[in-house]
């Protein structure tokens, strides 16, 4: 005799208490660490809101999340778009909004998925636990949101959006990419804020001193380039010289580039992640209908919302927007656990350090120590390869034909997987711009060095984001693009001085 | 161990500061998009919101990032013909990426207008964005609100004097019969039965007994029904409305001769349209009175006012001598602000026009708040137009005079007549 959990498609929070439990579980048995969870039931109205303020459970106010709004509820009102059925926040305890409209089994799936899938990655992969501090994530971002709000009473709505507008602009260049960031407490944030305030100060009036120097002093500093070496994290270097700022400008640019660099990690690890989690809430609700907990129909609801969201159109579809790192991720993950259990000839000439392991050990050490690119460079299968009839294209602006340069093919597979990870590769995906000089002697402008990859050019919108640069620096701005040790455009701002 | 919590009876309009921030930034483009629809929406549409456009670059967002060309590559999937080595010609330019590139058709999704949806209220506040009516302050500020009290159909809680009782007992009647009915179907069953054994030849005692225990029970239940129960009573309703304190009226001239062509009536219904709409948002009680004319005036509904049509010769005196015998006839006592907006293309018999310029200056101007006069015409000013003039002159605060060519003058005119500098001198 079988015991389902339920039957009826309507959930109670009694319910759901019982799924998540049996569902944990599972998960426990399947070796998946995660934060504890808080699931929070909320509306659709609420989803929207969430949506606008992205991903962040607290934000500060600013136009460009009524933007946001604005347009989600557009599209929701007529129908254009679903409502995603979850939303999770990486942060300890884990937060996951689950939408009241869904049915039981799917706020089963949702719980699988964001609060067993997503919430194991966040607490396992290296780049989170690198690069973000989930324990003190939402004090931070409250004390940003109180921090923005006391810089509008004081200096007043507009100046506040002016500097944020512009520290937006630039905040996919507010990351270290390489230094390792020490986490600290909201608390201690609040602290150190002040005493910041005060000692930047201090070093920024000592950089542009204006007092003359001794003569022996004057030629070492000609001599001194700065800053000494390119630097890429743009906001963190104008947080920290930019000569005009006041303290509070600087903290905003703080607060910006802080947010940015927790979601990081994400960037780079979409399919990672989306797959990770659509391939636990397929394993965890598929082991809860072996166990005979859950009705064939529940199971049929789950695996048809399971099909929708590991879709691939192809490339010739009026639907294809992409590769859906959902499809990508999930196949992926199936594809190294049918690799330990199941190995191929070919697959044991591929992956020797994997064929026959333990399929679980598997993907855990997978999820773990990789992110989008490096995943794919390491694990895309041939056998998927052939799956998704991948081929890569090569397309030079000067030819008038585009080249299929490799197919899934044994002389392709290479190529392939090799072009794929390099989609994936945020510092090919964003173009290479450093902070390259300060002119100190003279008109105190900064240079800013483009290294151009494979001749792509930058988007008009560069002259918009020097604008945003220019009202921060507070000099003129110049950006030289290079390509292959030959500068071939600069460009200035304001746009009166020389070309 | 995970916690849930029920979050939904937080608030949901978490947003509502970052949209209302987002509509301040875009204050300019959100009126020029409202200014635009009042222009171009028909004349009975205007209780509704409308669909802001704003061209996405306006409120573009730039960040850095590659544009196009250079020499890339993509993995794309659902190869079905390619082998290695095969030449694929490029579509050609603009064309929108028919080679299936996410990136092109992201950036064809670019150049789209954003678009969103603001609510009646919100249309018309920008409408009349910073707009108020001359001399209008005088009389509301010195008027304090006032109440009446109205019946306003029965309500279930109430003061005693104002219980209506036929209601009340409606009720408990229309309970008493609800609330009985099962026990009086009972009772009769239990009487039928009773009637039954007694007629039988020897009665079971016993259940006889039972039977009567149980009638007189039901009876007893019957009778404890409450004859009146507090669900029952309903008081009569008051309500305090508002008297409306600030009244106006605006008198709609208008010539419908045959000088006037469809479009420079479509005009006019414009200017008459934005004026009472503006009027309905700053008095609380407005009355129209519209007067059309040709040779001679005519007091019509607002459906044939601005719907029907006739022909002949122009004769403007006759609409402001008739706006002139309504005003003393009904508005001249109870504390009517009267406004006047005439439309015409200008066209009046030449002997008329000193004639207009007399009873506008000399009986009309006197007695109301502001008279307006649009002259609709792509043309020369005609003889009205000069006739008015002098009026205007005389009457600055009291009387415009503006002339509108085409349907996007409308907006700007009407700004012009009720702007708050206008205003203000007038103060």
């Amino acid at each position: 005799m079988r015991h389902y959990l339920s039957t009826d498609s309507d959930w109670t929070f009694e319910l759901l208490q019982t799924y998540d439990s049996e569902i944990a579980r599972i998960a426990e048995g399947y070796g998946l660490d995660t934060y504890p969870n808080q699931i929070e039931i909320i509306s659709a109205e609420q989803m929207m809101d969430a949506y606008s303020s992205v991903g962040m459970p607290i934000g500060y106010n600013h136009w460009s999340y009524g933007k946001q709004f604005l347009a989600t509820q557009k599209n929701y009102q007529r129908g254009q778009m679903g409502l995603a059925y979850e939303i999770v926040i990486n942060s300890n305890p884990c937060i996951a909004y689950l939408m009241e409209e869904n049915t039981m089994a799917m706020q089963a799936l949702v719980i699988a998925h964001a609060c067993y899938g997503h919430n194991s990655f966040f607490k396992g992969n290296y780049l989170f636990k690198t690069w973000t501090d989930a324990d003190s994530i939402i004090d931070y971002l409250l004390f940003a949101k109180n921090y923005v709000r006391k810089c509008e009473e004081k200096h007043g709505q507009e100046a506040v959006e002016q500097i944020l507008d512009a520290c937006h602009a630039l905040q996919n260049y507010g990351v270290d990419r390489y230094r390792r960031p020490r986490p600290i407490s909201a608390a201690e944030e609040k602290v150190r804020q002040n005493e910041r305030e005060r000692i930047l100060q201090q070093q920024v009036n000592d950089l542009w001193r204006t007092l003359p120097s001794k003569p022996g002093e004057a030629s070492a500093l000609r001599e001194r380039r700065f800053p000494e070496e390119p630097q890429e994290n743009i906001l963190y270097f104008l947080e920290k010289n930019a000569p005009l700022l006041e303290p509070w400008q600087r903290e905003l640019i703080r607060i910006v580039r802080k947010i940015s660099q927790y979601f990081y990690p994400q960037r780079q690890t979409q399919v990672m992640n989306e797959g990770w989690a659509t391939f636990w809430h397929y394993t965890l609700l598929n082991h809860l209908y072996d166990e005979g907990k859950i009705t064939d129909g529940f199971m049929m609801e789950i695996l048809s919302s399971h099909t929708n969201v590991v879709y691939q159109p192809t490339f010739d579809s009026p639907y294809y927007s992409g590769i859906n790192p959902y499809a990508l991720g999930f196949n992926m993950y199936q594809d190294i656990k049918r690799i330990c259990e199941h190995p191929t000839d070919e697959d044991r000439a591929w992956f020797p350090d994997i064929a026959g392991k333990d399929w679980l050990e598997t993907i855990h050490f997978a999820m773990q120590n990789f992110k989008d690119e490096s995943f794919v460079q390491q694990y895309l299968s041939p056998h998927l390869m052939r799956e998704f009839h991948l081929f890569s294209l090569y397309d030079d602006d000067k030819k008038s034909y585009y080249k299929v340069e490799a197919i899934h093919n044994e002389s392709g597979y290479h190529t392939v997987r090799e072009m794929l990870a390099r989609q994936y590769d945020l510092s090919v995906r964003e173009p290479n711009i450093q902070i390259w000089s300060v002119d100190m002697q003279g008109d105190r402008s900064l240079t800013l060095r483009h290294t151009m990859q494979d001749g792509t050019p930058l988007a008009s919108d560069v002259h918009e984001v020097m604008k945003h640069l220019h009202y921060l620096w507070g000099f003129d701005i110049h950006l030289e693009t290079w390509d292959k040790d030959s500068q071939i455009a600069r460009q200035s701002c304001p746009s009166t001085s020389a070309t | 161990m995970s916690y849930i919590i029920d979050r939904r009876l937080n608030g949901k309009n978490k947003s509502m500061v970052n949209r209302q921030r987002f509509l301040k930034r875009y204050k300019q483009h959100i009126k020029e998009a409202v200014s635009d629809a009042v222009n171009h929406r028909s004349i009975t549409d205007m209780e509704r919101g409308e669909n802001i456009s704003i061209p996405e670059r306006s409120i573009n967002e730039p960040i850095i990032h590659h544009g196009q060309g250079g020499r890339q590559h993509r993995v794309l999937p659902g190869n079905k013909q390619f082998n290695t080595g095969d030449q694929l010609d490029k579509p050609p330019q603009g064309g929108g990426g028919g080679g299936g590139s996410g990136k092109a058709s992201n950036q064809g999704d670019g150049e789209d207008d954003f678009t969103f949806f603001i609510t009646r209220e919100e249309f018309l506040n920008y409408l009349f964005d910073d707009l108020a009516l001359p001399n209008m302050i005088k009389k509301s500020l010195s008027q304090s609100k006032e109440f009446k009290t109205r019946r306003a159909g029965f309500v279930s809680e109430g003061t005693p004097n104002n219980l209506s009782i036929v209601k009340s007992l409606r009720n408990a009647h229309a309970r008493r019969i609800g609330m009985g009915a099962g026990k009086r179907k009972k009772l009769k069953l239990l009487r039928t039965e009773l009637e039954q054994l007694l007629a039988e030849p020897v009665p079971d005692s016993l259940r006889i007994k039972v039977l009567e225990d149980e009638i007189a029970h039901m009876e007893a239940r019957l009778r404890a029904l409450p004859f009146i129960d507090e669900l029952d009573l309903r008081y009569r309703n008051q309500v305090r409305v508002p008297v409306p304190t600030s009244k106006a009226v605006m008198f709609c001239l208008m010539d419908v001769s045959g000088s006037m062509t469809q479009d420079v009536k479509d005009l006019a219904k414009r200017f008459y349209l934005l004026l009472y709409l503006f009027l309905e948002k700053n008095y609380e009680h407005i009355e129209i009175v519209f007067i059309r004319h040709h040779t001679s005036a005519k007091e019509v509904d607002e459906e044939e006012f601005f719907y029907s049509r006739e022909t002949g010769g122009t004769i403007v005196s006759s609409a402001l001598k008739m706006m002139n015998d309504i005003v003393q006839e009904r508005y001249l006592s109870g504390g009517w602000n009267i406004y006047g907006a005439q439309a015409s293309d200008g066209d009046n018999w030449d002997d008329d026009s000193p004639l207009c310029a007399d009873i506008l200056a000399n009986q009309l101007l006197p007695v109301v708040q502001h008279f307006a006069y649009v002259e609709i015409t792509p043309h020369e000013h005609q003889a009205l137009w000069y006739a008015y003039q002098g009026v205007q002159q005389a009457n600055a605060q009291k009387f415009a005079c503006a002339q509108i060519r085409n349907a996007a003058d409308i907006y700007p005119v009407f700004r012009e007549l009720f702007a708050k500098e206008r205003y203000q001198e007038a103060v």
